[in-house]
C-alpha cells in the first residue's frame, strides 16, 4: 500500500514519487475514477527526452481521452509495460501497479503537497 | 493530465447543477458518480463503466432517465396536432403503440428525436430528450394551437426508470407488487400482459397500488423496458427491481448508455442529430412520413431535400485499441494531402466488439460500406472501413 500522504502532485492529476534522481510518475486516483475505466495508454519509450509540462502521453478511457504531461524535465528510464498490457491497472491501483513512467531527472519543480492536492480536488 | 475539451474533465464534477433526480438519494447510497448533463446531476458510473456496459448486453441494467422530458397533449384534437408538429404519422398509431418521431424546424433541421407513445384515444405522451425538453414543450404548444388539444410539460411529474438486457423481462416478472390498471389489479393479470407486450408497444400498469406505465422500448439496443411514474414512487421501484434482480441486475449510469447505444447505431441529439442536419442524412428518411396528407413543419424543406453533396450518417470501425472520439476529421488517404472528408460525431473502442467504432458524417462519395478512410486521431492517421449500423444486434 503506498503512503499517499508523501507523495508529490500536480495540478494536472499526476502524482510524483521521489527516489534519488528517479521520479515515478503516474495519475491520481481522482483522475482515474473521473476518467472512468482506462483501456488504452500510450507512454513514452525509455531514452525519451521529456520537457516539463509537455504532452509526452496518453490516457484513453471508454468516455473521454486524457493527455499526460510530463511534470519534470529529464529522460523516460522505464515506461510501465504492464499498464500498457492491462490499462485498467491505473484504475485498480493508480498509486502502485498503475504506475505510468520513470524519469530520471536533475531538478525538481515545486510541486502540490498531499494536503494541497486534496484541497484541490474538494476532498 | 488533463482532459480535451467537451469530454467529462475532472473539474467539470463540481456539483453546479440545481436539478436532481428524485432517485439522487439512492444513487448517492450507492456510491455513483455524478456528471452535469442538461442542468441536471445524473449519475455517469457506479463502480465501473465497462461492468454495466457488460452488465446490460450480458443480464440486467438499471437506468435512471428521471431528467427525459414528458409532454402529454391530451383532447380530441391530439393526435391531428401531433400529425402536423411531428414529421411521422402519429395518429396512425394503437392505443399502448409507441412510435420514434422527430419534431424538425421548418427548413427541415432536426429540433429533437422523440418518442412517442399513445396512451388513449386523445392522449399522447411525447419524450424528448433532457436537454430539449422545453424547446419541445414550447414548440408543441404553439404547433398545437388551433387544434382541440391541452399540451402540458408534465417532465416534473414524471420519473423514468429503465431495465435493459437479456434478463430485463424475467426480474420485471418476478418484482413483486405488479398488477393492472383497473379492477382485480392480479399481478397473474400482469404477468399474461408482460409476456404478450411487444417491442414499442406500452400498457398501464400498476406498482404497489401507484400507476405505472410499461413500455417495451428502449435505447441499448437489448431487449428492455422504461417504466414512467410519479416521482415519489421512483426509489421503491429501483430498491425492488434491484432486489428482485439481484446480482442479475446491475444500476448503470450514463457512460454505459453511450457506448451502448453507440454499438446498437442509434444516434445521439447533439451528435448525430442538430437543426443543421436533415432527417435523411442520419439515416431517418423512413421516419418522415411523407406519405400522410397533412402539411406537417419541415415538409416542403424536406420534400426538397439536402444538396447533393451534403454528408451523409455512415458507421466506421478501425483495428487496433486507439478510438476515433467526436469532432475529429475524417480524410480520404493515410497522407497529409488527402481530401478531408467528413467529421466524426461518436466514438469509443466498443466493448462488445473489442476494436474501435465511430459513427461520422462523410460526403456521399465517400459513404458506400467497405471503403476505407481515414481519421486523424491527435495527430495520427488510423485507418477505418466504412461498415453498416448498427454495429451490434442482438441475437436472441
Amino acid at each position: 500500500m503506498t503512503d499517499t500522504t508523501a507523495l508529490h502532485y500536480t495540478e494536472e492529476h499526476e502524482w510524483i514519487a521521489v527516489d534519488g534522481d528517479v521520479a515515478t510518475i503516474g495519475i491520481t486516483d481522482y483522475a482515474a475514477d473521473k476518467l472512468g475505466d482506462v483501456v488504452y495508454v500510450d507512454l513514452p519509450a525509455a531514452g525519451t527526452t521529456v520537457t516539463e509540462g509537455t504532452v509526452v502521453g496518453e490516457i484513453e478511457s471508454t468516455k473521454s481521452v486524457g493527455e499526460l504531461f510530463a511534470p519534470v524535465n529529464g529522460e523516460v528510464v522505464e515506461a510501465n509495460q504492464a499498464v500498457v498490457d492491462a490499462p485498467e491497472l491505473v484504475n485498480s491501483d493508480p498509486f502502485g501497479e498503475g504506475w505510468l513512467i520513470k524519469v530520471a531527472t536533475s531538478s525538481l519543480p515545486t510541486f502540490l503537497t498531499h494536503d494541497e492536492y486534496r484541497a484541490l480536488v474538494g476532498e | 493530465m488533463t482532459n480535451e475539451p467537451g469530454t467529462a474533465s475532472p473539474e467539470a464534477s463540481a456539483d453546479v447543477s440545481e436539478r436532481r433526480s428524485p432517485l439522487d438519494a439512492v444513487h448517492r447510497a450507492a456510491g455513483a458518480s455524478f456528471t452535469d448533463f442538461a442542468g441536471w446531476q445524473m449519475p455517469v458510473r457506479y463502480s465501473s463503466d465497462l461492468a454495466e456496459h457488460r452488465a446490460v448486453r450480458s443480464s440486467a441494467g438499471l437506468f435512471d432517465l428521471s431528467h427525459m422530458g414528458e409532454i402529454v397533449l391530451i383532447g380530441p384534437g391530439a393526435a391531428a396536432a401531433l400529425d402536423h408538429a411531428l414529421a411521422g404519422r402519429l395518429s396512425a398509431i394503437e392505443i399502448g403503440q409507441a412510435k420514434y418521431s422527430l419534431l424538425l424546424a421548418d427548413d427541415g433541421g432536426i429540433i429533437d428525436d422523440l418518442v412517442v407513445y399513445r396512451t388513449g384515444d386523445d392522449r399522447f405522451m411525447v419524450v424528448a430528450n433532457a436537454s430539449n425538453a422545453a424547446v419541445v414543450a414550447e414548440e408543441l404548444r404553439a404547433r398545437a394551437a388551433g387544434f382541440d388539444t391541452i399540451v402540458s410539460d408534465e417532465s416534473d411529474d414524471i420519473a423514468l426508470i429503465a431495465i435493459q438486457g437479456p434478463d430485463a423481462r424475467s426480474v420485471l416478472l418476478e418484482t413483486p407488487g405488479f398488477g393492472v390498471d383497473g379492477p382485480g389489479n392480479d399481478e397473474a393479470d400482469f404477468d399474461a400482459k408482460l409476456d404478450a407486450l411487444k417491442y414499442y408497444r406500452a400498457f398501464p400498469a400498476t406498482f404497489e397500488g401507484e400507476p405505472v406505465l410499461v413500455a417495451r422500448t428502449g435505447y441499448t439496443g437489448e431487449d428492455g423496458f422504461e417504466l414512467y411514474l410519479a416521482p415519489e414512487r421512483a426509489a421503491r421501484l429501483w430498491e425492488a427491481l434491484a432486489e428482485t434482480g439481484g446480482p442479475r441486475v446491475t444500476p448503470c449510469g450514463l457512460a454505459s448508455r453511450d457506448t451502448l447505444r453507440l454499438e446498437a447505431g442509434m444516434p445521439l441529439y447533439g451528435h448525430e442529430l442538430s437543426r443543421d442536419i436533415l432527417p435523411v442524412q442520419a439515416g431517418l428518411g423512413r421516419v418522415v412520413a411523407l406519405a400522410k396528407p397533412d402539411a406537417f413543419v419541415g415538409r416542403e424543406a424536406i420534400e426538397q431535400g439536402p444538396a447533393a453533396d451534403a454528408p451523409v450518417l455512415v458507421g466506421l470501425a478501425a483495428e487496433g485499441r486507439r478510438a476515433a472520439r467526436a469532432d475529429y476529421e475524417v480524410f480520404d488517404g493515410a497522407d497529409a494531402s488527402a481530401a478531408r472528408v467528413g467529421v466524426v460525431t461518436s466514438g469509443a473502442l466498443s466493448p462488445t466488439l473489442g476494436h474501435p467504432i465511430a459513427m461520422a458524417f462523410v460526403a456521399p462519395d465517400a459513404a458506400e460500406p467497405g471503403r476505407e478512410l481515414y481519421v486523424d486521431v491527435r495527430g495520427t492517421r488510423v485507418a477505418a472501413s466504412v461498415v453498416a449500423l448498427p454495429f451490434y444486434k442482438r441475437t436472441a
